[in-house]
């Protein structure tokens, strides 16, 4: 038997997760920026516009807070840590906060060269860290934990090879038949099978945690992330081939009542906690379940819905999953990690007493955390409807839901630096 | 005591992850007293949770981990590093504590936090790793060892 790790040392050095977390919010300033300034994002999800922001949200924030926890988490949850950690912590962040802003550039400057670019800066920062956590992912000595996390993990190099795919065709570099098709196989197995599975197979390690819950029952934790994966390949599978359309249903269906039962369940076990004290990441992780389960029900709608509203319907749709949902659920994520590893870090560097160094809730305290919640909150009740509203107030509406967009990446920006300034403050040291 | 000593498991890992979440239980009942400045509540119940915890920790330190070191010779492995996080976690407390005789709500709440994350974190290396290798290094010798544990009282 290896002598498998069970440790904290075996975590990351403090700066690279906290590096990513810091980053993220500012990719989400630079989204609402744009969305202010260039609105034809309202019209339809197709616009360059749309685009732009879809991938400034999904990697420059979502991508970016994800990969930087999951640096930190691995070896927590499944004892094995992730090899050559700074190097490969280092081509993540890189890969990202250049990949992104470059490809950003290619959509909205319809111009190749930035979009060939930002595709190989992107791949080459995350193909390293995926093979990196595939490692830990291969060697773990927990597997029932980490299938989600595999399953997951394959999800996001499936979705970054449609993406080198679909760059490709853009750039002119090969010719792809069926650009549509690929790119809702792209944003599918990037939204539901990097993003939804990995958030679910991290839930059933820190909702019970977080609020002292009983665990996920075993049918779900067993079967669950299965389903869907399942549901993602009937999904695809129906989406190249026209006189499979049934099949597809049954895919869309499988996926759709995962999220419901995914949702349905958390919400549940965390009404029955044990704890009772107020809670922003559990304020955080009840609305992004409420947004998931608003997503999971309006899905199958579109299809049957008037044409004059498929489009509002569906960036309505993409804004409830992305920014109602896994938004919410990554933010509340960061308040118990950003304040426990400035903690946790501080301590093991200066041998500190307990009562001398700011606890957690001293770190990032809960009412500069609540003001973060509520202008998230505000924001999304702006930005859900807007699509949907007659010209010229849906422009008024949306700017008004961007600005309380970039009120609350400011915010959160601000609470995580707070942080990092009270670790260095108390004589922490980044290395 | 708690549910488990009238039915009581053969399986190190079953009786010993039933004995994190009857820590967690009492931990969550301190934590909602405090909370609710019920400070007479607070002390009962963060004494229960501070003896229910220690004794875990006596139970894995004095019985499985020794056993565990002998019969895989793994003396710096795993259990070295689950040592040194209760040290860790004795230490917070005892901090826990000076902050509830100083009925200082914040500042017992924010270690309260912290400690919730120190111990859930080491619960959680405990019984997906530590625990189902115990089980299968300590097979033939699991239910003496339970009752042995159990027999440990503060």
């Amino acid at each position: 038997m290896a002598e498998s790790g069970l440790s904290y040392d075996q975590g990351p050095p403090f700066g690279a997760p906290l590096r990513y977390f810091l980053v993220a919010p500012l990719f989400m300033l630079v989204a609402a920026g744009l969305g202010i300034f260039r609105p034809d994002w309202l019209i339809t999800r197709w616009s360059p516009v749309s685009l732009a922001l879809t991938h400034l949200i999904t990697l420059g924030y979502l991508a970016m807070v994800m990969l930087g926890s999951l640096l930190q988490m691995l070896p927590v949850v499944l004892g094995t840590p992730v090899p050559a950690v700074r190097l490969i912590g280092w081509l993540g962040l890189l890969g990202l906060s250049v990949g992104t802003p470059s490809l950003v550039l290619g959509f909205l400057l319809a111009e190749p060269l930035w979009l060939y670019a930002g595709m190989w800066i992107l791949a080459a920062g995350l193909i390293p860290f995926s093979i990196a956590i595939s490692i830990s992912l291969v060697k773990t000595a927990a597997p029932l934990v980490a299938w989600p996390i595999r399953q997951a993990a394959l999800a996001l190099v499936i979705t970054l090879l449609l993406g080198i795919v679909l760059a490709g065709a853009f750039s002119s570099l090969w010719p792809v038949s069926s650009i549509a098709e690929l790119t809702t196989l792209h944003a599918t197995w990037g939204l539901i099978g990097w993003v939804l599975i990995l958030i679910i197979g991290i839930a059933y390690q820190v909702v019970p945690m977080l609020q002292i819950t009983r665990p996920y029952p075993l049918w779900l934790t067993r079967g669950l992330t299965w389903a869907l994966f399942v549901g993602l390949l009937l999904y695809s599978v129906a989406a190249q081939i026209e006189s499979m359309a049934s099949i597809g249903l049954l895919g869309t269906l499988l996926l759709c009542a995962g999220c419901l039962v995914f949702a349905g369940v958390t919400l549940r076990l965390q009404a029955g906690r044990r704890r009772k004290v107020p809670d922003i990441t559990l304020n955080f992780w009840r609305f992004g379940m409420a947004c998931l389960i608003f997503s999971a029900l309006f899905f199958p709608v579109l299809h049957w819905l008037p044409d004059v509203w498929t489009e509002a319907a569906e960036i309505s749709l993409g804004i409830a999953f992305m920014l109602g949902f896994v938004a919410s659920v990554v933010s509340g994520m960061l308040y118990k990690i950003v304040p426990f590893l400035a903690w946790f870090h501080l301590k093991t560097q200066t041998h500190a007493k307990v009562g001398s160094i700011p606890n957690m809730k001293q770190m990032i305290p809960d009412n500069l955390a609540r003001i973060h919640f509520r202008l998230h909150l505000a924001s999304l009740a702006l930005l859900l409807p807007a699509p949907f509203l007659p010209a010229p107030v849906n422009r008024y509406v949306s700017i008004a839901g961007l600005l309380l967009l970039a009120a609350s990446a400011i915010r959160q920006w601000l609470n995580l630096l707070r942080a990092k300034r009270l670790f260095l403050k108390h004589g922490g040291y980044l290395d | 005591m708690h549910d488990i000593s009238h039915n009581i498991s053969h399986n190190i890992s079953h009786y010993l992850t039933a004995d994190h979440h009857h820590c967690d239980d009492l931990f969550a009942d301190a934590e909602n007293a405090v909370a609710t400045d019920d400070w007479p509540a607070a002390m009962t119940q963060f004494e229960s949770f501070a003896a229910a915890t220690l004794l875990h920790f006596t139970r894995e330190e004095s019985i499985l981990f020794p056993a565990f070191e002998e019969r895989t010779g793994m003396g710096h492995g795993p259990t070295a590093i689950m040592r040194g996080e209760h040290v860790e976690m004795r230490e917070t407390l005892q901090g826990m504590e000076q902050a509830l005789t100083e009925q200082d709500a914040d500042a017992y709440l924010g270690l309260a936090e912290t400690m919730l994350m120190l111990l859930r974190q080491h619960n959680m290396k405990e019984e997906q790793i530590l625990y189902p290798m115990a089980d299968q290094a300590l097979a033939d010798g699991a239910s003496v060892m339970v009752r042995e544990m159990e027999a440990l009282t503060a």
